[in-house]
């Protein structure tokens, strides 16, 4: 590639500098309707969330009498009206810590147990191992919809129902047959020799589970933790379905109600939406490696 | 604000005790077993291994699948048998078939449209230098909950009656055309289509970043081959790299199919399934609201049935991966 330009470029050098950059210059104007193409595009995917971030910063009379382009060009009239009205809504502030005490949790649990679980499918043998993880494939499409209704019975008979155990539960059952299936391909790839020799030097398989494997499969954990975490913080079924009506409501719940229920005036809802997706942002903006990462690995393999 | 001091002391405690409580399971159960002789150990080991991952898979997600499937073929109560019944209300009344109509147009113009636009632009951005910047523009939507992308499109879609000013993007745009506002969420020729780019607008960047990853492992070199043999940009995308991109194509489009079809939080979210707009998971959870569990629950089967054509699939596929191994 580079080579062709060199000698185009000399080429161009002896004719001379001018027809050098008309040359260019009539490159890039044929590449005008790639550019043009891809700079829609881009505008269509980015425009939207900023008009909404925009607007979260916006008087709701505002929103409602003008478009959000408007605030463009003076005068702004940017104020914070909408966050604050969003603080003082009922359950809103509850809500956000609500979802983050059902995101740790529910992220920790499955991860925990899949982990150990993917180290039995990658390093052990045992008669019907084969058929167990056919099953675990198996599960990883099956829609969360097909539990819902049981494990809601499940949980009011042991008296979970509306607490937000019955949601960790709820989500790490789910979770667990995608992380099982995705850490025992990750942790079959690791170096046969290293377990070997540690076996020779006489470490158990708790140790070699704990100080080898564990170790060596943080990047896959990593990448894994952010998506599990996210999609425990975005989720919307699953906390409808057990707390929707309970005390214990989290953001994404309080969020849709309040939609729902305000016919109008739902505009100062643009600073909810503005929090609630600012988690997600800030991790894929500083984490996008480990994010892209565990999307790729996840689904090319899926 | 109310702060539920108990909730707190529960996740703190199941942070913390989780792991602990399986770090003592291995040891314990390790020292128990490293005294049973070798034969034992060889057999007992990796089920005591594998035993919480399949335990908790079991409880939490085989026992509730087979137990939807019973509870659909009884009746609300759960006491008698009621064979085919809540299936034969499903395929009869008209507001679940409705829904069954939105969920077959979300699976072919989701699926297509989030495929092939991935496919589309990163062949696009292949193509100039800041590839990178435009990924991130369009992959911006992915980590957005659908409940927050919901308000954004809210907003998009807003509708004034003609004549007022229009604060929706669409209908202002609309308007510079000279053209009426269109009430876009609830006029039933465009509120499909609407809430079905919104699922789009969402995912579109997932794809593209699966496909662009597999679309640079393509060797420069059969490229630059095709290009010296004069093959036009078309034809190298369409016999070229296409077929070499057919692989990762058919995953992102089961996922896709999938996706597609356990739609439920747009669609609840911006029209709740008002207007015509159900799909098959709201469908069930409005069931589920009304304490019509059986029904729910067959339409959870439903739903089951039209994803085990690609569970089918991902078995086959995980076995050829096997056996590459």
């Amino acid at each position: 590639m580079s080579r062709v330009e060199a000698t185009t470029r000399q080429a161009t050098a002896g004719v001379g500098a001018a027809t050098g950059a008309l040359d260019r210059l009539g490159q890039n104007l044929q590449r005008l309707p790639l550019h043009l193409v891809i700079i829609i595009f881009c505008a269509i995917w980015i425009v939207p969330t900023i008009g909404m971030i925009i607007n979260s910063f916006r008087a709701v009379s505002d929103m409602g009498s003008a478009g959000w382009w408007t605030t463009l060009f003076p005068p702004h009239g940017f104020t914070f009206a909408s966050y604050q009205q969003v603080f003082n809504q009922e359950g809103v502030p509850s809500s956000i810590v609500t979802s983050i005490l059902i995101t740790i949790p529910a992220t920790v649990i499955q991860l925990a147990i899949a982990t150990m679980g993917a180290y039995a499918f990658a390093w052990m043998t045992f008669p019907g191992k084969n058929i167990f993880f056919i099953v675990i494939v198996g599960l990883m499409v099956v829609p969360i919809q097909m539990t819902l209704i049981p494990l809601l019975q499940l949980f009011k008979s042991v008296h979970l129902n509306g607490t937000i155990v019955s949601v960790w539960l709820a989500h790490s059952g789910f979770g667990l047959p995608f992380e099982v299936f995705l850490l025992r391909n990750y942790l079959g790839g690791l170096p046969r020799e290293i377990f070997e020799s540690a076996e020779v030097d006489g470490a158990g398989h708790a140790v070699r589970f704990l100080r080898i494997a564990v170790p060596m499969t943080i990047p896959a954990i990593a990448s894994l933790t952010i998506f599990v975490f996210l999609g425990v913080w975005n989720d919307l079924l699953v906390a409808l379905t057990f707390l929707g009506t309970s005390a214990n409501r989290p953001f994404t719940v309080v969020i849709t109600q309040l939609v729902t229920s305000l016919g109008g005036g739902w505009q100062f809802l643009t600073a909810a939406a503005v929090l609630q997706m600012s988690l997600p942002l800030a991790v894929f903006i500083f984490l996008q490696r480990y994010f892209v990462r565990g999307i790729t690995s996840g689904s090319v393999k899926g | 604000m109310v702060i539920n001091v108990d909730q707190i002391i529960t996740a703190v405690v199941a942070i913390v005790a989780v792991p602990l409580v399986l770090l003592g399971y291995i040891y314990l159960g390790e020292s128990v077993i490293e005294r049973l002789g070798e034969r034992i150990q060889l057999w007992i080991r990796p089920y005591f291994w594998a035993l919480p991952a399949i335990g908790f898979a079991t409880v939490f997600m085989v026992y509730p699948l087979l137990r939807t499937v019973v509870i659909s073929f009884r009746n609300n109560a759960d006491d008698t048998w009621v064979g085919l019944n809540n299936y034969v209300y499903f395929f009869t009344f008209p507001d679940t078939l409705t829904s069954l109509r939105n969920s077959l147009f979300w699976l072919v113009f989701y699926t297509f449209f989030a495929v092939s636009l991935g496919l589309i632009i990163s062949i696009l951005l292949d193509r100039v230098r800041y590839e990178q910047a435009a990924k991130i523009a369009i992959f911006l939507p992915v980590p957005i909950s659908a409940v927050a992308a919901s308000i954004i499109w809210k907003f998009m879609f807003d509708y004034q009656p003609p004549g007022t000013t229009q604060t929706g993007t669409l209908n202002a745009l609309l308007g510079v055309a000279s053209q009426q506002p269109v009430a876009w969420l609830v006029n039933s020729t465009t509120n499909n289509a609407a809430l079905i780019f919104v699922g789009i607008w969402s995912i579109t960047g997932f794809c593209l970043v699966i496909i662009s990853a597999s679309l640079k492992a393509i060797s420069a070199e059969v490229l630059e081959a095709a290009r010296m043999d004069g093959a036009n940009e078309f034809r190298i995308i369409q016999l070229i790299v296409t077929p070499l991109l057919w692989p990762t194509i058919t995953v992102v489009g089961t996922t896709m199919i999938i996706n597609a079809l356990k739609t439920f939080d747009i669609v609840y979210v911006l029209t709740a399934g008002a207007y015509d707009t159900d799909v098959i998971a709201t469908q069930m959870f409005s069931q589920l609201e009304h304490n019509h569990n059986s029904r729910a629950a067959a339409v959870g089967v439903v739903l089951f049935v039209a994803i085990v054509p690609l569970l089918i699939v991902n078995i086959r596929r995980f076995q050829q991966q096997e056996e590459q191994r």
